[in-house]
């Protein structure tokens, strides 16, 4: 338990991916089985508990403790785990520290009534980041900013293997993955990956620059639009019905209207959107049905899911991933029109002669569902279906990014390389605010799309008109007449009513710093309001 | 017996002995007082006259110059002076170098200043020694029960690990000059760091000092140079406030640490960016601070600054009379305390 409660802990304070990828590689090279196995399962949200409650630990310390020091400590640290984890009393002589792999085991097995003996033994064996680790591993939710992704990513780097060869056969392995390890560690062969519902690794496109049309041949490429939805791969397989995200987490049960209507045998590859009446709706709708844990009755008939289909994996027990895109295209139309799925249609192929016209279409979406469309994809006629992002059969032709001028606000430092740098920016544009006068109001935060030496004016230009600080983030003077003008580029803009402005962005970056622009001329709420999506 | 308050009594000062006229670390220029240790808050230039052990008056000297007082007195630890018929001793701490307990001994009545002090083990002082007393004058700093600190040698093969793990980044320890920062480098030493220690140029007085009291800290070296990649895979140890700022850029891909009790609390890790928090701390925690009134077993205990409201109510749940005298002036919170 002590190692998986120093990762934790590490992870907890890392905020770069690389650091994040290393400190997990390295626990998961040193860890014995099964401890790892069960390490990885829990990083991965493939461990759950609901044996342990919250009332029960803090029913356990009030027993430990006298209630008003209990009080002071947990009003100083602000977290119920966390407080309880330091002020826990020391038990000298207490049992040797449990290794996760027995907690997981003696939960598997304890009666609902016994749980709380367990718990408070375990808590008398470990130290103060066991007690943490242990706590936020019994009450959900270690929050220690690693994707199940991510985990995969250390172990493919542990093996060294492509990460899409643990997606194959992820879904057949289970905790304590000793089998997943010892092919890892070159102890054995590849898990076998023949379990029905399982996951296949997806083809990504690349993003297309301007030069690579003067080298490809229009008459090699097939168009359609790119849908603005959540890439998404629907199985139905002897029985076994899912839906996976594109790196292959399940996400079936935000989605068990989609389920439903999986009504044909074999393995889809599209796009989940929101539509009614076979017309889609935008991101924004989408977006109220993503990150929930369950879906009540009335958000799915609000929001309906479906899925636009683009191609075909896997048709009854066949595997198609070796045919042509061409072949594949033909077999997904029947493939569609046999299911008759109410919730399943087929992405319509856009015929064109020459990259200009195509280009005119991209630049002018006809009405309908293309107008929200994120731009086109091309695939070569002859791409067979390859797992990752190989360079030439797929690209992605995206729209051009709405631009607008804001002014920085707030800048935060940076981490690592950035460590001493304002790095993260939070801009705002103008508004009338009640009294008629204008006003910034924040609409977004970037911290990328910038050079390193530009980094260094900003930082400079944020030192030096600090007009106050909040722990690491500092407010930059910033009014109609002073302020730094950033031109942002965002992919699109949707309501919120977690914002002050009323408005989220989608993926803003710094396109440009206006330092030659006014402040008083960055643009106001109410362009940006014209934006908006829906 | 005379009352306590009419021996040691707090006043804007500082704590005052009326008998003896001398103050206790006074907070502001005074005729006589008495030092317990060399960190800022405590021991300030301008006095009259300053009693204090050789290690702290040679801090005082190396910090505000020769000058700093208008006459000095050194004293041994154990070794007890007379003002005006009231008997001083300095006796260890285990703070910091140099650092004493002040015990005030008046017609009878014994009461224990206690300055700054810890009770686990330091390789560069000698440890706290508990003086039987009529009142105890403890610090709180860390006096809530979430403050229990780790043993330093976790600590210490922590920072080990993660330049292990981490060989192309530089980790930067935040410490603070005085203490911190030379007990980081012993520590480091005793767990088999043989390498050269990159130091802040704002540690090299201290670092000379604790040398010359007989403290060795291996091979050290200064942080400064234009080549970024030499610092890849080193422990370069500065001064809190530099870790975050301008300074640290000159450091390849630099991994944040901070040596200090407050790391105990990850809100106050994150806040400060902290990415390796190192729970080292110079003060004694909730368990050293209870320990030490539960051994010692005061008539009262006064308790000087700090996080006193837990500590009051530890008193009350185990009837040890306890007041909170309040202090001003010395640091709780950032800084060197």
């Amino acid at each position: 338990m002590r190692a998986f409660a120093n990762l934790l802990d590490r992870l907890a304070f890392t905020p770069q991916r690389n650091g994040k990828l290393t400190l997990v590689r390295e626990y998961l090279r040193e860890a014995p089985d099964p401890e790892r196995g069960f390490a990885l399962a829990a990083l991965t949200g493939n461990l759950s508990f609901d044996a342990a409650k919250p009332a029960m630990i803090r029913k356990a310390i009030e027993a430990r403790m006298d209630g008003e020091l209990f009080a002071l400590s947990y009003d100083y640290v602000g977290d119920l785990a966390e407080t309880i984890a330091l002020v826990w009393p020391a038990k000298p002589g207490a049992n040797r520290e449990p290794e996760l792999s027995e907690v997981v085991e003696a939960l598997r097995s304890a009666k609902r009534a016994d749980v709380q003996a367990l718990l408070e033994r375990w808590l008398d064996a470990l130290d103060a980041d066991g007690r943490w680790a242990l706590l936020k591993l019994l009450t959900g939710g270690l929050r220690v900013g690693v994707s199940a992704r991510l985990a995969k990513l250390a172990l493919a780097e542990l093996g060294g293997v492509d990460v899409s060869e643990i997606d194959e056969v992820w879904h057949g392995q289970h905790p304590p993955y000793e089998d997943l390890f010892a092919w890892l560690e070159k102890r054995s062969k590849k898990p076998t990956a023949d379990t029905p519902g399982r996951f296949r690794p997806v083809m990504l496109a690349q993003a297309i620059d301007d030069a690579d049309f003067t080298k490809l041949d229009p008459a090699d490429y097939a168009a359609e639009w790119k849908w603005d939805g959540i890439r998404v791969q629907a199985v139905n397989e002897r029985g076994e019905r899912r839906l996976y995200s594109r790196t292959g987490d399940e996400i079936g049960k935000s989605f068990p209207d989609m389920l439903d209507f999986l009504s044909f045998e074999g393995v889809i590859d599209g796009e989940l959107l929101v539509m009614r009446d076979g017309a889609l709706q935008s991101f924004g709708d989408l977006q109220q049905r993503l990150n929930r844990k369950t879906a009540d009755a009335k958000l799915l008939a609000k929001f309906p899911a479906a899925i636009r289909a683009y191609d075909l994996l896997l048709d009854g027990d066949e595997d198609l991933r070796l045919l042509p895109f061409r072949q594949r295209r033909v077999r997904l139309e029947a493939f569609v029109a046999r299911a008759r799925s109410p919730r399943i249609d087929l992405s319509p192929l856009q015929p064109f002669s020459s990259w200009e016209e195509l280009a005119a279409l991209r630049a002018n979406p006809p009405e309908g569902d293309a107008r929200l469309s994120e731009g086109l994809m091309l695939k070569r006629w002859d791409s067979i279906y390859e797992a990752g992002r190989p360079k030439g059969p797929w690209f992605k032709w995206k729209h051009d990014p709405h631009l607008i001028d804001a002014v920085l606000m707030y800048a935060q430092r940076g981490h690592g390389k950035r460590s001493g740098f304002y790095s993260d920016y939070t801009f705002g544009v103008w508004r009338e605010d009640s009294n008629g006068d204008r006003a910034l109001t924040p609409v977004g935060k970037a911290y990328f799309g910038f050079t390193d030496e530009e980094m260094k004016k900003i930082d400079k230009f944020v030192r030096d008109n600090t007009v106050e600080r909040f722990g690491p983030v500092r407010s930059v003077r910033a009014d109609k007449d002073f302020g730094l003008v950033l031109e942002v580029a965002f992919e699109g803009l949707q309501r919120s009513t977690r914002h002050k402005s009323g408005v989220a962005m989608r993926f803003p970056r710094i396109n440009r710093i206006r330092w030659d622009k006014p402040a008083g001329e960055a643009d106001e709420l109410p362009t940006l309001e014209k934006m908006l999506e829906d | 017996m005379p009352k306590p308050e009419s021996i040691v009594c707090p006043s804007p000062a500082g704590l005052y002995c009326p008998p003896g006229d001398f103050y206790i670390d006074p907070v502001r220029p005074v005729g006589r007082a008495v030092i317990t240790h060399g960190h800022s808050d405590h021991a300030r230039a301008g006095h009259g006259a300053v009693a204090a052990t050789a290690e702290t008056l040679a801090i005082m000297a190396a910090r505000y110059g020769e000058e700093f007082a208008g006459a000095t007195e050194t004293l041994r630890y154990g070794q007890t002076i007379e003002r005006d018929g009231v008997e001083v001793t300095l006796v260890p701490a285990g703070h910091i170098l140099g650092s004493a307990q002040a015990v005030v001994r008046h017609k009878g009545m014994t009461i224990v200043v206690s300055g700054d002090y810890k009770r686990r083990r330091d390789p560069t002082c000698p440890a706290f020694e508990p003086v039987a007393c009529d009142v105890f004058v403890t610090e709180a700093t860390f006096g809530i029960p979430v403050f229990c600190f780790p043993p330093d040698t976790d600590e210490i093969a922590r920072l080990l690990k993660s330049v292990a793990q981490f060989p192309e980044r530089t980790h930067l320890v935040g410490a603070y000059a005085l203490g911190k920062a030379q007990r980081i480098v012993r520590l480091l030493r005793e767990a088999g760091y043989e390498q050269p220690i990159y130091m802040h140029g704002a540690m090299d007085s201290m670092n000379a000092l604790y040398e010359r009291f007989g403290i060795e800290l291996g091979p050290l070296a200064a942080a400064t140079t234009d080549k970024k990649k030499d610092f890849a895979g080193a422990i370069v140890i500065a001064p809190p406030s530099s870790i975050d700022d301008r300074w640290s850029r000159r450091f390849a891909d630099p991994l944040p640490a901070f040596a200090s009790g407050w790391m105990r609390v990850r809100a106050r890790a994150r806040q400060r960016q902290v990415e390796l928090p190192l729970v080292i701390s110079d003060h004694a925690d909730w368990n050293e601070l209870t320990t030490t009134l539960s051994e010692i077993k005061p008539g009262e205990a006064w308790i000087t600054h700090g996080n006193e409201d837990a500590l009051l109510r530890w008193c009350t749940l185990n009837d040890l009379k306890a007041r909170a005298l309040s202090l001003v002036g010395y640091d709780a919170d950032e800084g060197e305390s």
